[in-house]
């Protein structure tokens, strides 16, 4: 899951959205530098997306993450219009899709994008089914097409035996993955998730992130996926973008973003993430020093701590990190152990303060629900 | 917190709210000094015969009228179009099962034939039991004697019911997507349903002469508004998230409207059909005034002759067939609700696929058999004479006659042994209130009272509502009727007074029990469903023509809808103020008084607000049993080509009136923290 692969799918410049009276008279003027307090006082206007770019490669998982009111859910509706942005582009392939027409909009929904939802948008007189196959509907597929691609569906997202349930006779798993289904019956190119799983329960809620990734490795679709839950941006994530206020604060691979955090919000937000599970030994490495003994065993770059711990604290010398048949660095016990000691002690704390909440997900699961919940 | 901040607020109010009450006071004590020495001057009287200018100009109007009906571009393209439309309509539904037709000497289908499919009808919307229901229900207007004039009552109202759907439906989905056109309608239909019904029929007949076309218009604008409001809050009311899932799957709107929006309203939708088809059938019996067939001319004429039985009798057949409609309706919209997951249904996940399927078959099985006999029933009722005329109907039904006979008998011997005791009754109401609020409403000169009720309007409602006072009160002047307006007026007031007293007593006490709420609530909904017309029987019978009566009559039609609001009021204070309360040591008294009817101010607002509306429109029909003023006006300018002029200005006072007591009451909700209460018009359900 690491590494960009492809061409840009999707390209993201200078997206603004601005609710409120007469938006266009802020973005462009002196009055996009306000924040969002001082813009809201001044014009009444509220700026949800603010001058947002990023692009996104083809097969990618790109996370949006950020707090409630960072203005992410805006930006993934801009992505496909259901909000119209006020000022930016947003490509695929190289199409502006706020040039669309509505009939040109509609043929992009129907065929190359679809949404997942946070509260599911399904549709409660609809069977289970005729939930999945509502896109090929309102796309005109006809009828015994439509229930052979939705029964397949169907056993995808491992609903098989469901097809006639209505969606308020299934828990909130499964609700969602009937909205899953339904995103991936119409066969779109990127797949757009809407903090779909922070209705469901922590342990129902990390089954679907492995259904995601298990998804994602046999269908192989672009995602971008929207999330409050910093540990859900970490494990799903290829790259990150953190998102405050409206404004893009990062843009990085995971690593990135809990190695070299861009800001004290960013470091504050990441201060309780497991180090060990997400950073690489790139991140804990040390220059050559002259007296080094260059006689242990050599790592590639991009192995996490954690994986690297026991080949560098059995070695009698330090780890070697090689790229390329070049020597970057090396990785002693002491490196290793100062970020596992401090994962562990955060741990503990953390369960002291929230004992109960979720200690399967440990550190990050416990944070990130105080942070956002408090 | 809500408590804490809701109690601050009633803390910041209280000032406010002494002073307020202490001008009512001393504006009232202010208008009894000065009406003594001023009693019955300048009170603008005008005896009954007597018209003034703009009545007779309102006479010429019709006259006018009347001689281009058959020239005039705009009647014969325009009005006499829909007029001719509309009575065709009528006319084939009621050659199908009330009138003779098409050269026989009985109608197409008979009485056997309607019972038939009248009760598959109720299978085919609801359910077996409401299927009974319809078949008994219908076989009762036989049996009662009236099965012509329930037939009739049905094919006016299935008439209105049929163009308010047409219209309304279309209209309420329109209002329901754009904000725009709810903008728009919203005040119009505030204003079709503020007006007391009597006052449409005036203004029709000038256009559409008396008769069925008239009553069915007057019957559209009465009825139509729910089945639009409440369409539009169906489709309003469909959660953003699943029209986000489908706009985001790329459906047009068209595809959006038809696979979301309207399935998920369907249930309101049918509902809204529900509170239509009750209002249409309410409507059309009052509009036999001006020429609607069925029940309501018989009820009419049996009130004009004093013949409370055979009132009685017919007033029996309506209250069968509002049951019947509305039970039906209403079943109907929770077979919708299901209806969609019939094939799994509620119980599918537990029951078994083959009790399933046997549910499933047994429904269709029953239904062709009622289909086939429905078939075999029509087809009999139109070839064989037996099964078209109802049995006994020439000597006033099987059970029609003795109810007639019994409720005579009933009525005299009231009369003659209770006379003391109703009389009794109504006199000391009559001498002890209705005679001195009038005397001092209706006496006291024209500015006096003006000047108490812009006094009243400033205290009460603020500021904001003086301009509309002032203006219903300078056209009620100019109406010419003011002193007919003003006893009105006084009768509309002590009506309502005793509602609110009604309301109080029982809404707090259904309020506080769930066991009298379970009693009481059904009793109301039905009363509430029930056509103001019948109310005006038992009471005639006990109290003969008074004004006493009709105001008997109005209170217990309004009451229920006030009393239901103010339940509501007292049950929504959250349970831990009262708890708190409780555990503070209060009494049930002081608990009502200090806590729950404190807090329940905005129901109460309300109640007084919906009980004026309810009231104003049962007075004036009361004009019918010796109500007297504008409702007697109103009724003798149907009947009186001289007097058409002054019905139609006394139309416009009531509407006067009516508004006058509306902006009032909701400038005083509006103060008090209130939002319009318009959600509430029709009581029930939504």
């Amino acid at each position: 899951m690491t590494g960009v692969t492809g061409d840009a799918t999707l390209d993201v410049t200078g997206l603004w959205k601005v609710f409120g009276p007469k938006p266009d008279r802020v973005v462009g003027t002196p009055l996009a530098a306000l924040s969002r307090a001082e813009l809201r006082e001044r014009t009444g206007c509220v700026a949800a997306v603010r001058d947002i770019s990023f692009t996104v490669a083809a097969n990618e998982v790109f996370v949006v993450m950020g707090l409630s009111g960072s203005g992410k859910s805006t930006l993934v509706r801009c992505l496909t219009r259901l909000i119209e942005p006020t000022a930016g582009s947003v490509r695929y392939d190289g199409d502006d899709i706020r040039e669309a027409d509505p009939r040109r909009l509609r043929e992009l929904r129907r065929h190359r994008f679809a949404m997942v939802f946070q509260h599911f948008g399904l549709l409660p007189h609809r069977r289970v089914i005729d939930n999945i196959g509502y896109g090929l509907e309102v796309r005109g597929v006809r009828k015994d097409e439509r229930y052979r691609r939705a029964g397949e569906v169907l056993d995808l997202v491992g609903l098989s035996g469901y097809a006639d349930y209505f969606p308020d006779q299934l828990s909130g798993g499964m609700q969602q993955r009937v909205g899953l289904g339904r995103a991936l019956a119409v066969d779109p190119e990127i797949l757009f998730f809407d903090e779909p799983f922070s209705a469901l329960d922590p342990l129902i809620r990390r089954d679907m992130q492995n259904e995601v990734i298990r998804l994602h490795h046999e269908v192989g679709k672009t995602m971008v996926f929207i999330t409050h839950d910093l540990h859900e941006a970490l494990r799903l994530g290829d790259r990150i973008l953190i998102m405050r206020d409206g404004a893009m604060v990062q843009v990085g691979r995971p690593d990135e973003v809990v190695g070299a955090p861009a800001d004290d919000y960013v470091r504050d937000f990441v201060a309780d993430v497991p180090k060990s599970h997400v950073l690489t030994i790139r991140w804990v490495m040390r220059p050559v020093r002259a007296d080094d003994p260059l006689d242990g065993p050599e790592l590639g770059p991009d192995v996490v701590v954690r994986d690297a711990a026991r080949l560098v604290l059995g070695a009698s010398s330090p780890v070697r990190v090689v790229s390329g048949g070049q020597l970057l660095g090396l990785v002693d016990d002491d490196a290793i152990l100062r970020v596992i000691v401090v994962d562990d002690e955060r741990r503990g704390a953390s369960r002291a303060v929230a004992a109960g909440v979720d200690t399967a997900e440990a550190g990050a699961g416990t944070a990130e629900t105080a942070a956002v919940e408090g | 917190m809500a408590s804490v901040t809701a109690t601050a607020t009633a803390i910041r109010r209280g000032t406010g709210r002494v002073r307020r009450s202490w001008l009512i006071v001393g504006t009232l004590v202010a208008w009894v000094l000065l009406w003594i020495p001023l009693r019955g001057h300048d009170t603008l009287p005008l005896p009954v015969a007597q018209l003034r200018p703009l009545h007779q100009r309102l006479n010429d109007l019709n006259v006018y009228i009347g001689n281009h009906r058959a020239s005039s571009p705009f009647f014969t393209g325009f009005v006499n179009v829909i007029r001719s439309g509309i009575a065709d309509l009528t006319t084939f539904l009621q050659s199908l099962i009330s009138q003779p037709s098409y050269d026989r000497p009985v109608p197409v289908v008979g009485w056997l034939g309607v019972v038939a499919l009248a009760v598959l009808v109720g299978y085919v919307l609801a359910n077996l039991r409401m299927a009974v229901l319809a078949g008994v229900g219908f076989a009762c207007f036989g049996l009662l004697g009236v099965w012509q004039e329930s037939m009739d009552t049905l094919a006016a109202t299935l008439a209105a019911v049929l163009i308010c759907l047409l219209i309304g439906l279309p209209l309420g989905v329109w209002m329901g997507l754009s904000r725009a056109v709810e903008r728009t309608l919203t005040p119009v239909l505030d204003f079709m349903q503020a007006m007391p019904t009597f006052v449409y029929l005036a203004p029709l007949t000038l256009f559409f002469l008396i008769g069925p076309a008239s009553a069915v218009i007057a019957t559209f604008v009465y009825a139509v508004p729910p089945v639009i409001r409440i369409t539009a809050h169906g489709i309003r009311g469909v959660p953003e998230s699943a029209l986000e899932s489908s706009r985001s799957l790329g459906a047009t709107g068209w595809q959006s409207l038809r696979t979301v929006r309207l399935p998920m309203a369907r249930r309101t939708i049918v509902l809204g059909i529900n509170q239509t088809t009750m209002c249409a059938l309410s409507m059309v019996t009052i509009a036999a005034l001006i020429g609607a067939p069925g029940l309501g001319q018989v009820v009419v004429h049996a009130l004009e002759t004093l013949d409370v039985g055979t009132a009685f009798n017919a007033g029996l057949g309506i209250v069968i067939m509002a049951i019947v409609l509305d039970r039906v309706t209403t079943a109907a919209s929770v077979r919708v609700e299901q209806g969609y997951r019939r094939g799994v249904g509620a119980a599918g996940l537990g029951g078994s696929l083959g009790g399933r399927l046997s549910r499933r078959a047994g429904r269709r099985l029953l239904l062709a058999g009622l289909g086939v006999l429905a078939v075999v029933a029509v087809y009999l009722s139109y070839t064989f004479v037996w099964a078209a005329v109802f049995p006994a109907s020439d000597s006033g039904g099987l059970l029609g006659s003795g109810v007639v006979r019994g409720i005579n008998a009933v009525d005299h011997w009231v009369q003659l042994h209770l006379n003391s005791v109703t009389d009794g009754i109504k006199n000391v109401a009559s001498y002890g209130l209705i005679n001195p609020l009038q005397s001092l409403i209706a006496d006291s000169p024209w500015y006096l009272t003006c000047a108490v009720v812009v006094a009243i309007c400033l205290a009460v409602a603020g500021p904001r509502t003086l301009p509309v006072t002032a203006i219903c009160l300078a056209l009620l002047i100019g109406s010419g009727v003011w002193q007919d307006a003003m006893v009105t007026l006084s009768a509309t007031l002590l009506a309502t007074v005793m509602v609110m007293v009604l309301g109080v007593v029982f809404g707090v006490w259904m309020g506080r029990s769930d066991r009298v709420d379970r009693v009481l609530r059904p009793v109301l909904d039905a009363a509430q469903v029930m056509p103001a017309f019948v109310y005006l029987v038992p009471f005639l019978g006990l109290f003969g023509t008074s004004r006493f009566t009709a105001i008997v009559a109005a209170v217990v039609f309004a009451a229920p809808v006030a009393v239901k609001l103010i339940a509501d009021g007292v049950r929504g204070v959250p349970a831990e103020v009262v708890e708190s309360a409780a555990s503070s040591g209060s009494t049930a008294w002081q608990t009502i008084v200090k806590v729950q009817l404190p807090m329940a101010r905005r129901a109460l607002t309300l109640a007084a607000n919906q009980g004026l509306i309810y009231v104003l429109s049962m007075v004036v029909v009361g004009g019918l049993v010796g109500g007297g003023a504008l409702g007697y006006l109103v009724v003798a300018g149907f009947s009186q080509i001289s007097l058409f002029g002054k019905g139609l200005a006394a139309g416009v006072a009531i509407v006067m009136l009516g508004i006058l007591l509306d902006r009032i009451t909701q400038g005083a909700a509006r103060r008090g923290g209130a939002r319009s209460g318009r959600s509430y018009w029709m009581g029930r359900t939504y």
